[in-house]
């Protein structure tokens, strides 16, 4: 199970990455959403996979599966949602600024 | 009570590096308290002081006293400010003190209370200080500094009239030259450090054989001499001097004459007897030394600029002190005996030219400037029949240009005898390949000392003689003040002075200084020949100054008629186009460099991210052989598991293709509510709730978001840039895939979770990962919290606060 999980972790980096290396500010925010998913997917797996249950105690007998990864990923969790949000509106305010949302027509100014 | 005069002495030697520093500190108050009188007053009180008192070292010094003091500055790493005064410091510091007063003198008289002249005597001192520091220093590291500083202080010298922008052009440039020799000494001076272990001179010079056996020792010399060179004005590096001389005329009298130029020759005279013995010093000394002389007078004849023409006859004597240094060195390789001090007159020959060219060469730059303040140019074709009008100017021109010349009864004959009685010398000697290649040293001082000849004529004939031309003068041509007479009278009698007792010179001030050039040489008095202006009979030396006077006239009469042959050089060839291509290079190829790779696309800058990422991670990981799969230790996989992972796939890839914006959001959903059930089956309930509601609110923002974003295009981009594309994505996955694989193989540690399974009796919670959350590893938690809250509130910004009319141009304001 783990290999099959990091091979799909793979799939999405690459498709990630794919949608970062576009122009458009929409597909980046996308791509970054996707990342973030196979970030914490990785991070679950790389902790080890159905090597017990549930982590509540008294709900199962040991052993319990990893705690450390889960909590670690809620976090992140959290805070990919909380630059998620805070890029969708900064593209819309870019839009609404500059009228584009194409990377390569944000050339910076000229005299910089 | 001897002790205590001692003691008082050794005070003396540090104050006279000090007292410059206090007093440049100290000018912008007395600037401003008084304001009728001419500043140059006050200052002029500090080198003649410093002067009298370094004067009355003399007797002690020859009688072979020296005088060290050290003070502690960073004793870790052996650096501290250790001053030293023996004979060779104490010809450098007598010139700096001596030629500064004279020039404070003159330039009261020379620069208007109009000009800034608080800006003026400061830098002035600074470079005062600095110089001193430069030759009274004993630690190399101490050195280096003064030795940077006086760069700097002529820096912003030359560019004393920075509202012009030849004088900003010439700052620079002398700055660029200069700083790069002095950071090429630096690094000698490491290399010696490495090699012997000691930042003194003196301890350098006591462990010579460790040094000497240094691999080290052959690039720490050259090192040291891209210093001097460059400082010194050598040839290739002398370019910067002429530049230099758009400075005002009392600064290119002292720095450019007398003071900073022979920082160079100091560093080559005090090292010496570290370096001297080798071949390759005696070569390089001398060879470049010789090639200076000669191309520096062979310009100087080209030049309608007096003062240009005075820069390059600088150069030129400069090689020529150079020179001589280089064949005195020869003495220190044959080692010591009756028959190898012959070869040491050389460096004496060099020792008394400095003193004579310091002179002679401080009252031809003062002669310039007086004739430029007066009359307004300094154009030779404009000049003229200025003989009758300012005759006291004249007499300071010829007996300037005579003694320069090399002919008697001024100074510059003797040290001129002497310099061809040492190329002479040198020509009979078996090794360094000198029998074949020792013949060239007195033919290209010969031919040096005729275009000598021909530029002294040309600045006093052409300036004093022939017609007066009125009308192309700036001015109605009159004599100067008598204050800006006294400074270069004093040199000039000086000039002769020296000619009628050179042996007094000789005995207190270079006899000294030779036994610190030669401190295995046991006796100093041997090595001070007695100099004679006539020695009785025709020697040599004699006929080859016969030689330079008739050529040198036949020459000067017929220059109208070889003087085209400079033309002969195309332009582009010179120094000065090579060095003005380099620069011009540099600066243009970093920016084609910098605006090919910046070129302010955020898509080209991601590129560069993940093939560094690619390259590093990947062919680190290939290189190091560490990548491995090893799937037996795998949990099993179960069908809907494989499900699970088919749709997920499907959703990625379909957002790739996907022409319609909700399609995209729709995918992402479901690429999100599949990582919710990866969480239910792997055993998260906390995390699949989380991720369901976070994923939903997502969703919702996505859709928002849709209302105000433009529609998506499809991407309009070649099927190069898309499969460059691809392929650099496909290798971001498979490094991270591979990667990830060969890390689950890895031996680990015992995870740490066991601790937290005992989450009842240490936090009094059931969930263990709420427990961590909120109790273990709480602080995270509460960052985290910070980081929604933030941003939060840049939402609510970005969307609330908009930019007042106007505002946005500010930036390009």
């Amino acid at each position: 199970m783990e290999s099959l999980m990091i091979i799909l972790v793979g799939i999405l980096v690459a498709i990630a990455t794919y949608l970062i290396l576009s122009r458009s500010v929409f597909r980046v925010i996308v791509g970054t959403a996707i990342l973030s998913h196979a970030v914490h997917l990785l991070l679950l797996t790389v902790g080890g996979l159905k090597k017990g249950d549930v982590p509540i105690i008294g709900q199962a007998d040991d052993p319990f599966t990893d705690a450390l990864p889960q909590a670690l990923i809620l976090t992140a969790i959290v805070i990919s949602f909380a630059v998620t949000a805070f890029l969708l509106v900064l593209a819309y305010r870019m839009y609404l600024t500059n009228g584009t949302d194409d990377f390569s027509e944000l050339g910076g100014k000229s005299d910089e | 009570m001897i002790l205590i005069a001692r003691r008082f002495l050794l005070l003396i030697v540090a104050f006279s590096i000090m007292l410059p520093f206090i007093a440049a500190a100290l000018i912008p108050l007395i600037y401003r308290r008084f304001k009728n009188i001419h500043l140059g007053w006050f200052v002029l009180v500090v080198p003649t002081v410093l002067f009298s008192f370094l004067a009355s070292y003399i007797p002690r010094i020859a009688d072979g006293k020296t005088f060290v003091k050290t003070y502690e500055w960073i004793p870790t790493f052996g650096i501290n400010i250790t001053t030293y005064l023996d004979g060779l410091s104490m010809i450098f510091s007598l010139l700096i003190t001596g030629v500064g007063s004279l020039v404070i003198l003159y330039s009261i008289f020379y620069l208007s209370t109009k000009e800034s002249l608080h800006h003026f005597y400061c830098y002035l001192l600074l470079f005062m200080g600095a110089m001193l520091g430069v030759v009274l220093s004993d630690n190399l590291m101490v050195l280096y500094v003064f030795w940077e500083l006086t760069s700097v202080s002529s820096f912003l010298l030359i560019a004393f009239w920075h509202h012009r922008k030849a004088s900003r052009a010439g700052a620079r440039k002398a700055m660029i030259i200069t700083v790069s020799g002095g950071v090429a000494m630096l690094a000698g001076f490491l290399m010696l450090y490495v090699a012997s272990g000691t930042f003194s001179i003196r301890e350098i010079i006591a462990n010579l054989e460790v040094v000497q056996a240094s691999t080290l020792f052959v690039p720490a010399m050259l090192l040291v001499l891209l210093g001097a060179f460059t400082k010194s004005a050598q040839f290739p590096f002398h370019i910067w001097l002429p530049d230099a001389m758009e400075a005002p005329t009392p600064v290119s009298a002292y720095l450019h004459s007398a003071t900073m130029v022979k920082a160079g020759i100091y560093l080559v005279a005090r090292t010496t007897p570290i370096f001297g013995a080798h071949e390759v010093w005696f070569w390089t000394v001398s060879g470049v030394g010789i090639l200076t002389l000669f191309w520096g007078s062979f310009n100087a004849v080209r030049q309608y600029d007096l003062k240009a023409l005075l820069a390059y006859s600088t150069i030129s004597q400069l090689g020529l002190i150079m020179s001589l240094f280089g064949l005195g060195s020869i003495a220190l390789h044959l080692g010591y005996s009756t028959d190898s001090v012959i070869y040491t007159q050389a460096t004496f020959a060099a020792l008394f030219h400095l003193i004579n060219h310091s002179t002679f060469k401080g009252a031809l730059f003062m002669m310039v400037g007086i004739v430029d303040h007066e009359v307004g140019t300094r154009d030779i074709r404009r000049l003229g029949g200025l003989m009758a009008l300012m005759p006291f100017t004249f007499t300071i021109a010829v007996i300037g240009s005579f003694s320069m010349a090399g002919l008697p009864p001024f100074n510059g004959f003797l040290s001129k005898e002497m310099f061809f009685a040492a190329t002479v010398n040198i020509m009979q000697l078996n090794i360094f390949s000198l029998d074949s290649f020792g013949i060239i040293f007195p033919i290209v001082a010969w031919i040096a000392s005729v275009f000598t000849f021909i530029y002294c004529a040309i600045i006093v004939m052409r300036t004093f003689f022939g017609k007066l031309q009125p009308d192309r003068l700036e001015k109605p041509p009159h004599e100067a003040p008598i204050g800006m007479l006294i400074s270069p009278y004093i040199l000039i009698s000086l000039v002769v002075g020296i000619f009628i007792f050179p042996n007094v010179l000789g005995h207190y001030i270079l006899q000294p200084a030779m036994a610190s050039i030669y401190p295995m040489f046991p006796s100093s008095e041997e090595l001070t020949p007695h100099i004679a202006a006539w020695h009785g009979y025709i020697n040599t030396e004699l006929w080859m100054t016969f030689g330079v006077i008739v050529f040198g006239t036949l020459l000067y009469l017929s220059l109208k008629k070889w003087r085209p042959m400079y033309q002969l050089f195309p332009q582009k060839y010179t120094f000065n186009a090579m060095y003005e291509r380099i620069i011009g290079f540099g600066e243009g190829y970093s920016g084609r460099v910098t605006n090919r790779y910046m070129n302010g696309n955020v898509s080209y800058y991601f590129i560069y991210i993940y093939v560094f990422f690619i390259v590093v991670l990947a062919g680190y990981a290939v290189y190091a052989d560490v990548l491995s799969w090893d799937p037996s230790k795998d949990s099993a996989i179960e069908s809907y598991e494989l499900v699970l992972a088919f749709v997920m796939v499907f959703a990625a890839g379909a957002i790739l293709v996907a022409k319609q914006r909700i399609t995209v959001v729709l995918l992402n959903g479901v690429l999100g509510y599949s990582v919710a059930f990866f969480f239910v089956v792997f055993r998260a309930p906390d995390l699949a709730l989380t991720q369901l509601v976070v994923e939903s609110v997502t969703t919702a923002l996505f859709l928002l978001a849709f209302k105000f974003l433009p529609k998506i295009q499809p991407e309009k981009v070649s099927n190069t840039v898309k499969i460059t594309k691809a392929m650099i994505s496909i290798a971001v996955g498979a490094t991270v895939t591979l990667i990830g694989l060969a890390v689950m193989n890895y031996d680990k540690f015992e995870p740490i979770s066991a601790y937290f399974e005992d989450a009842y009796n240490l936090a009094g919670g059931k969930n263990i990962v709420n427990t961590i959350l909120g109790d273990f590893r709480a602080f995270d938690t509460m960052l985290e919290v910070v980081v929604l809250f933030i941003a939060g509130l840049g939402v609510y910004t970005l969307i609330k606060l908009k930019a007042k009319k106007g505002d946005a141009d500010v930036e390009s304001k």
